[in-house]
């Protein structure tokens, strides 16, 4: 009986997707679920599914169906699944992205099939500046910022001489364009190392080069588990007090765990720099922050702070059309606005479309049940707009 | 140019090297014994890292762990040469080939099953976790001194194995004739079982030796299997003593040529273009080698006699 029951409602189901079909809002999601870098994408899927729990699963009176896809950290496949998105699922946003590469290389498929492209990290310079697209759109930051702003830091805390260390990608060269457009201080080194699915993780030979440069810091970016890795090494290559860390994107509530696991306490103290925190005091932060603790028992990413905006931004475009998902004009119109609750705070967008907003000051803290965590100490840029926002002519 | 860095990157050239011996060593004897190309090795390293580390948290001392994951990677080595890779002896390299490479999207997928995609990281004891003051004011860390000095100790223990046992007869005699080993009455089964697990073993002990720098991740050994390849064509396939001096060899042209080929290349060319395309070219030049190797000694540095 119970069988029959269950073949009638599939039946039905099947019977009736085709005229329910289009009412629907569709999100391709696309991250790296495999690979060591899959640590990321999780902390992404379990973003945007808490975010998806959070408005019951409807944007606007209607149903939304999430589509999760994994590049396997490779440019050539998150193109494929970019391209599979737009025309099999004919989705009406493509989002997610953490890297700059996977990013320009997937980028043109979901344009010019006619969807929106939401960058929920990536953020290269190419899309900010001649690349940018009225349909795209970030709710992350353009890559050179945050350095930026670690730049002004070293600056103000007298940092004469640095040494500089990041993965030979796109998003590594922005970074180190970055903190270089805004130190003033003498860059005695630097050190491109291979990245990608076989990226390099032991850096033995570079960090004695960087003690050998006798530089007074070390600016790094190694994102994803690479940062963990980079971060034992210099400690137990007795760095610490040597040369001091500054990092981007490195020290994060992925890295964090393992490294307070493996007892790696030369990373407390630390700083860097960030448009968001844990502890960033905004109405939705603490939402999302105690209900991603609560669902996963770990503190959320910034991947994660960025991926649960994404949603946000595309509900609060759907509910501006009232649901009239061909009114490609009217949801850009709402998303330009930026006029949704970010976990952030209130922020507005730049004409390429990438958010005007604040970088802050964040520094490696024990937390009251003794988690390490980083807390923001300073704001260290107010609304802030990336330097390609010029070239961008829209 | 200091003497200094010189040294230091000579330690870190001289580690990486006997990294590579570890996994290279078992590569070039299964290779060599049982003409069996092995593209899984680097999953047995994972595997070898993975246990290490469930261990050290379980037991509270990596030294423990060490010792219980040497022999449970072991079991893991017998087992994927009993169920799996005995079937293929037979079957040309390409099968080899193809069969090895679903181990190891099997291995990766097992791994993030049963310890997620987060990776896992070794708190190494105090007294390995500090620098040593070498004389000439070098410090370098402890743990890779260590790594220096097992490396070294296992290939001292490798060599009396295959020269002084006569396990090791056994085994040179399966290297240089199969068949004929087989008709004198030694268990070839047995043997190739018994080498498979020797090479898991060695392949798990460097996994287990990097673990602590740069944590147990999934597909760990797949890119410094490539490398290991390398090794054993550079050093000779089969041949133990090749597999030492080309993994030394390679660990410090990798390393030097990380360390000093964008200071050398900025006096040629211009800073900009020196800076991207040294990474680039530091990462080609043990496939320069490989090339230069397989042009003029095709055979390798040390090939294995009375083949």
């Amino acid at each position: 009986m119970k069988k029959t029951a269950l073949a009638l409602a599939a039946a039905a189901a099947l019977l009736a997707s085709p005229s329910f079909g289009a009412d629907k809002v569709k999100i391709g999601f696309v991250t790296t679920v495999t690979t060591p870098a899959g640590v990321i994408g999780r902390d992404m899927v379990d973003a945007v599914n808490l975010a998806m729990k959070d408005i019951g699963g409807m944007m606007g009176g209607l149903e939304v169906e999430l589509i999760i896809e994994d590049d396997g950290f490779k440019p050539e496949i998150g193109k494929q699944k970019t391209d599979k998105l737009v025309k099999q699922d004919d989705v009406h946003f493509v989002a997610g992205f953490i890297w700059s590469h996977v990013l320009l290389a997937s980028r043109k498929s979901a344009l010019d099939g006619g969807k929106f492209l939401i960058s929920s990290n990536a953020g290269p310079s190419q899309i900010a500046g001649k690349l940018c697209h009225e349909n795209f759109f970030s709710t992350s930051w353009q890559n050179d910022q945050t350095p930026m702003a670690m730049g002004e830091v070293l600056n103000q805390r007298g940092v004469k001489s640095l040494y500089v260390m990041a993965p030979n990608y796109a998003a590594g060269k922005n970074m180190v364009s970055g903190v270089e457009r805004t130190f003033k201080g003498e860059i005695l080194g630097k050190d491109m190392t291979k990245w990608g699915k076989d990226a390099q993780l032991d850096f033995s030979a570079e960090l004695a080069k960087a003690k050998a440069s006798g530089a007074d810091g070390i600016f790094v970016f190694y994102p994803g588990k690479a940062g963990g890795a980079f971060i034992k090494q210099y400690q137990q290559a007795g760095l610490q007090g040597e040369i001091a860390l500054y990092t981007v994107f490195t020290v994060d509530s992925i890295a964090l765990p393992n490294l307070q696991k493996a007892g790696m306490s030369g990373v407390l103290g630390s700083l860097n720099t960030q448009f968001w925190g844990p502890d960033l005091d905004t109405p939705q932060n603490r939402k999302f922050v105690s209900g991603f603790k609560e669902a996963y028992g770990r503190y959320p990413s910034f991947y994660a702070a960025q991926s649960y905006d994404t949603i946000f931004l595309i509900k609060s475009a759907v509910e501006a059309v009232g649901g009239n998902m061909d009114d490609m004009d009217g949801m850009r119109a709402a998303m330009m606005k930026a006029d949704f609750p970010s976990v952030r705070g209130p922020f507005r967008y730049g004409n390429n479309h990438f958010p005007i907003q604040n970088f802050y000051l964040r520094q490696v803290v024990e937390d009251a049940d003794g988690v390490w965590t980083t807390t923001v100490v300073d704001t260290v840029l107010k609304d802030h707009q990336d330097v390609y926002a010029a070239e961008c002519k829209m | 140019m200091d003497a200094g860095l010189v040294a230091a990157q000579l330690l870190n050239g001289l580690q990486l090297g006997v990294l590579l011996f570890l996994l290279a060593s078992g590569l070039t004897l299964i290779f060599g014994i049982m003409d069996f190309v092995n593209l899984a090795h680097g999953s047995l390293y994972m595997v070898g890292a993975y246990f290490c580390a469930t261990l050290t948290d379980a037991t509270g001392s990596f030294l423990l762990a060490v010792a219980l994951a040497l022999p449970a990677t072991a079991l893991v080595g017998a087992a994927v040469e009993l169920l799996v890779v005995r079937r293929l002896y037979r079957r040309d390299h390409l099968d080899h080939v193809l069969a090895t490479f679903g181990l190891i999207l099997c291995f990766d997928t097992l791994v993030q099953i049963l310890w997620g995609p987060e990776g896992m990281a070794i708190r190494l004891p105090a007294w390995a976790d500090g620098q040593q003051h070498l004389p000439g004011g070098l410090v370098f860390p402890t743990y890779r001194l260590l790594i220096i000095g097992a490396g070294l100790a296992v290939a001292a223990g490798l060599y009396v194995l295959v020269v002084k046992t006569k396990l090791g007869m056994r085994i040179r005699a399966g290297a240089s004739n199969p068949a004929m080993a087989g008709a004198l009455g030694i268990d070839i089964g047995l043997l190739f079982t018994l080498v498979f697990a020797l090479g898991a073993v060695m392949a798990g002990l460097a996994g287990m030796m990097i673990a602590p720098i740069t944590e147990a991740s999934i597909g760990m050994g797949n890119e410094i299997i490539i490398t290991a390849f390398v090794v054993v064509i550079v050093g000779g396939i089969g041949s133990i003593r090749g597999a030492f001096v080309a993994a030394l060899l390679i660990g410090l042209i990798d390393t030097m040529g990380r360390s000093f080929l964008d200071m050398g290349l900025k006096l040629v060319i211009d800073v900009q273009a020196a800076e991207t395309s040294a990474p680039a070219l530091s990462a080609m030049l043990i496939y320069i080698l490989m090339a230069a190797v397989l042009a003029f000694r095709p055979q390798g540095l040390f090939p294995p006699k009375a083949r």
